[in-house]
């Protein structure tokens, strides 16, 4: 116990207001669901918060057909500067009803309030804005010289940024005159709904963005609706097989943004206590549950001790609990499955012969929890180097030269990001060159910005999100 | 971080007064040597240390934390006058207010120190007689540092006379930046050795050094000389204190105890106005240091003005409601 403790900073909740349950999103109007209700739950209280309708293959048909008729009549014609007024306005909502979301994002996911209100929030609203300076842009967008809208896009996000990942999803979308049915992941489903709001508030034509909630039979009913003219899928490379079998042989478009493994590689010049920063938000930033985390920790064998030994003083100085507290670093785990999943995995890290290390502290009683964990001793040969965890954990390895370094980063069947730590510009510029990954960070780690592409190599997918690059997943170019 | 900092790899042999601990003993034993030493520490990522104090920057400290930290930080202030127009009775002045910075509330901790000239000191000695206050003067031909060293070992000798308990000496931020490291480095071994019992601050003016690389290799460089605490401002440059440059400071003090077993101060002085201000050095402290640095033994503020808002502050957390400048005294 420091003498210097910080008493609880909670933020106050009160300017949430929660239904007590909700209904699908279509056509600009809120209706039940047919499929059978489910609740969804503060992982870090394991609190219901709320009671969310299902939305059946019905319900998507009726969401699908919205779209369409929004697509043909009202969004597709629109003048591209009049789209782009109403994606200022919904940027500019989201800005005025900050707090709002990140209070709610934070409750639903039990991501920490500092991350939600610095990184969530904000980079979705940027996401807005970014688009919607493209929408009477596009010609010059570099895709020919009248790209056009593919039509309805079905989309299905993931549970680990849901308001971020809408965020990248609904604008480009909108801002290349598409429609728009939307499926949230089904335990973090209030944000997009409060996002439904502000496309009331902002009078966005009915049908130009839809909202449907449930588990996998919705998201498999949105992706597989064959007047969906386009699907994009962030999640799971498991479900992301999937969906690439059901889009197999259709006319679809399809971009996939999957699971990662990222090397992050500290070489023996690296700037060692920023390095230490840049691993820690690499892998422990929301919780883990970042596709792109920094999850292999690559070392230079002569600095090694060093920088575990810096990398655990610093953990040990992390904040973990309750997620509405403004000074928590490590808030909870999602949902008692993917903990499941986690312990599973480190599990196998202990019997494979790895060394695992977790800082003292207690963890709350109720909730959904798991400490920062680092284990040691990796082999490349471990199902911790190899396998996404999607959790707090980090594994370390070591290399003795450059193209040692850059032989185990690519050796991955993921390829979504890397990150390189050295304060030699050179070297950074040459290795950067040979890793395979969507995005390389430079002395940094999980830097996102809207301005530039995201997306992965081999199993972390294919496509790319934000920057001029990603509005090409949106528009018909070739004639 | 220390792992380049082998002193196998620099040869051997040295001794005699201003040798650095152990084992960093042999590191000046040229300036070649004490070049490629400095020269060796890991760099500072400048938008990796800006990034990681703005974080620390956003902590909430409320209700008990905060009265401690307004409490902590009135007791870590040196209380600082350093005008051409100082009197002895601006000095008197000063002194009271240090002793019981607010006079409606006996619980209101004292200051650590009150920073004067040198010629000024005897007047501060006299007027903190019996309270545990100390004296700091500023000495070494203040604040840029130009003149000869002889002057300025006089500076510092006529300080001490007078009554200062500390000195608050500046480098030479010129042979610093043209690499003569070991110009520098004997210098301070000079002061600290006119310093006798005094404790020796080094002000390294990290405003006119500017990169944070070289905030760090000059931090060494003071700490291996046998600084006791080291400063990063004047205040009559800026940027005066900063975050980032405290940050890297703190960093420097902890890995030098970490390689030495010696513990060295930190006074961020110049820019910190507010209470606001003030907690984030404090929390800068607790989440790269650690408690041991959290006590105005290893720890202060070099300010004049923020004094009066932490005891705004501190009188808002105990009556619930603001009160006007004129609720705290001017100096």
């Amino acid at each position: 116990m420091s003498i210097f403790e910080y008493a609880p900073a909670p933020e106050s909740r009160s300017i949430v207001d929660i239904r007590p349950s909700y209904g699908l999103f279509v056509d600009g109007e809120f209706a039940d669901g047919t499929g059978t209700p489910f609740k969804t739950v503060n992982p870090a209280t394991e609190e219901v918060l709320s009671e969310v309708a299902t939305g059946s293959d019905a319900d998507v048909d009726r969401a699908v057909r919205a779209a369409r008729r929004a697509f043909t009549r009202v969004w597709g014609p629109m003048r591209p500067a009049d789209r782009g007024k109403y994606l200022f306005r919904i940027a500019r909502l989201l800005q005025e009803r900050a707090r709002e979301f990140a209070v709610l994002e934070t409750l639903d996911n039990g991501k920490p309030i500092r991350e939600s209100r610095d990184v969530d929030v904000p980079l979705a609203a940027a996401h807005f804005f970014y688009h919607a300076g493209w929408a009477d842009k596009l010609e010059h967008a570099g895709l020919g010289p009248a790209p056009r809208p593919l039509g309805v896009a079905g989309q299905v996000i993931p549970w680990n940024f849901p308001l971020l990942m809408l965020a990248w999803k609904v604008a480009p979308a909108l801002a290349t005159g598409n429609t728009v049915v939307l499926k949230p992941a089904e335990t973090t489903p209030l944000t997009a709904l409060l996002f439904a709001e502000i496309c009331q508030q902002a009078d966005l034509p009915p049908g130009v963005v839809n909202i449907v909630t449930g588990a996998g039979e919705t998201g498999r009913a949105v992706i597989s609706h064959p007047d969906v003219d386009k699907v994009a899928f962030t999640g799971s490379t498991e479900v992301g097989r999937a969906i690439a079998r059901a889009v197999a042989g259709t006319e679809k478009r399809l971009t996939l943004e999957l699971g990662g493994k990222a090397a992050n590689i500290v070489f023996d010049d690296a700037p060692i206590d920023e390095a230490v920063e840049g691993i820690v938000r690499g892998i422990f930033f929301n919780q883990g549950h970042v596709c792109c985390a920094g999850s292999r920790l690559l070392v230079q064998e002569s600095v090694h001790d060093d920088v575990v030994a810096s990398l655990q003083r610093r953990i040990g100085t992390l904040r973990v609990g309750d997620p509405m507290d403004k000074n928590t670093d490590l808030g909870a785990i999602n949902s008692a499955e993917q903990l499941a999943r986690i312990r599973d995995l480190t599990a196998y890290g202990e019997t494979e012969g790895a060394t695992c290390w977790q800082p003292e502290g207690d963890l709350p009683d109720r909730g959904f929890w798991f400490k920062p964990t680092v284990f040691t001793d990796v082999s490349p040969a471990h199902r911790i180097a190899r396998d996404e965890v999607f959790g707090p954990v980090l594994s370390v390895m070591t290399f003795r030269t450059p193209d040692e370094a850059v032989a185990k980063a690519n050796n991955s069947t993921y390829g979504l990001s890397a990150g390189v730590w050295s304060e030699k510009g050179s070297r950074i510029l040459k290795i950067t060159d040979q890793l395979r990954a969507g995005v390389v960070w430079a002395n940094t780690f999980n830097e996102l910005d809207p301005t530039s592409p995201f997306g992965g190599y081999k199993q972390s997918g294919y496509g790319r999100e934000g920057g001029r690059q990603g509005l090409s997943a949106y528009l018909r170019s070739d004639f | 971080m220390t792992h380049v900092l082998d002193p196998n790899a620099l040869a051997d042999t040295s001794g005699g007064a201003g040798t650095p601990p152990d084992p960093f003993a042999d590191v000046t034993r040229s300036n070649d040597a004490f070049r490629a030493f400095l020269h060796g520490l890991p760099g500072v990522d400048q938008v990796g240390a800006e990034a990681r104090a703005k974080v620390l920057g956003t902590r909430s400290i409320k209700t008990t934390a905060k009265a401690w930290a307004i409490d902590t930080a009135i007791s870590m202030v040196d209380l600082t006058t350093l005008e051409g127009a100082d009197t002895p009775g601006k000095v008197r002045s000063l002194a009271a207010k240090a002793r019981r910075p607010d006079p409606t509330d006996p619980t209101c901790p004292a200051v650590a120190a009150v920073c004067v000239y040198g010629d000024l000191a005897g007047v501060a000695k006299e007027a903190l007689a019996g309270t545990g206050i100390n004296v700091a003067a500023v000495a070494t031909a203040f604040p840029s540092g130009r003149a000869s060293r002889e002057v300025k070992l006089a500076d510092v000798r006529d300080a001490v006379a007078n009554g200062a308990d500390e000195i608050d000496m500046v480098i030479d931020r010129g042979a610093f930046l043209t690499g003569r490291y070991l110009d520098v480095f004997e210098e301070i071994v000079a002061v600290k050795e006119a310093c006798g019992p005094a404790h020796l601050k080094v002000i390294l003016e990290t405003g006119e050094l500017v990169t944070l690389d070289a905030v760090r290799r000059a931090s060494w460089l003071a700490m291996l000389a046998g600084g006791d605490f080291i400063k990063t401002s004047t205040g009559k440059v800026s940027p005066a204190a900063t975050l980032p440059v405290c940050l890297v400071m703190l960093e420097a003090v902890r890995d030098f105890r970490a390689a030495t077993g010696r513990q060295i101060g930190v006074k961020p002085a110049g820019g910190i106005r507010t209470t606001k201000d003030a907690v984030k050095h404090l929390v800068l402290i607790n989440e790269t240091v650690g408690a041991d640095w959290l006590s105005p033994d290893w720890f202060r503020f070099g300010a004049s003005s923020l004094l009066n808002d932490l005891l705004l502050q501190r009188q808002k957390l105990r009556t619930g409601h603001y009160s006007g400048p004129d609720h705290v005294s001017v100096d």
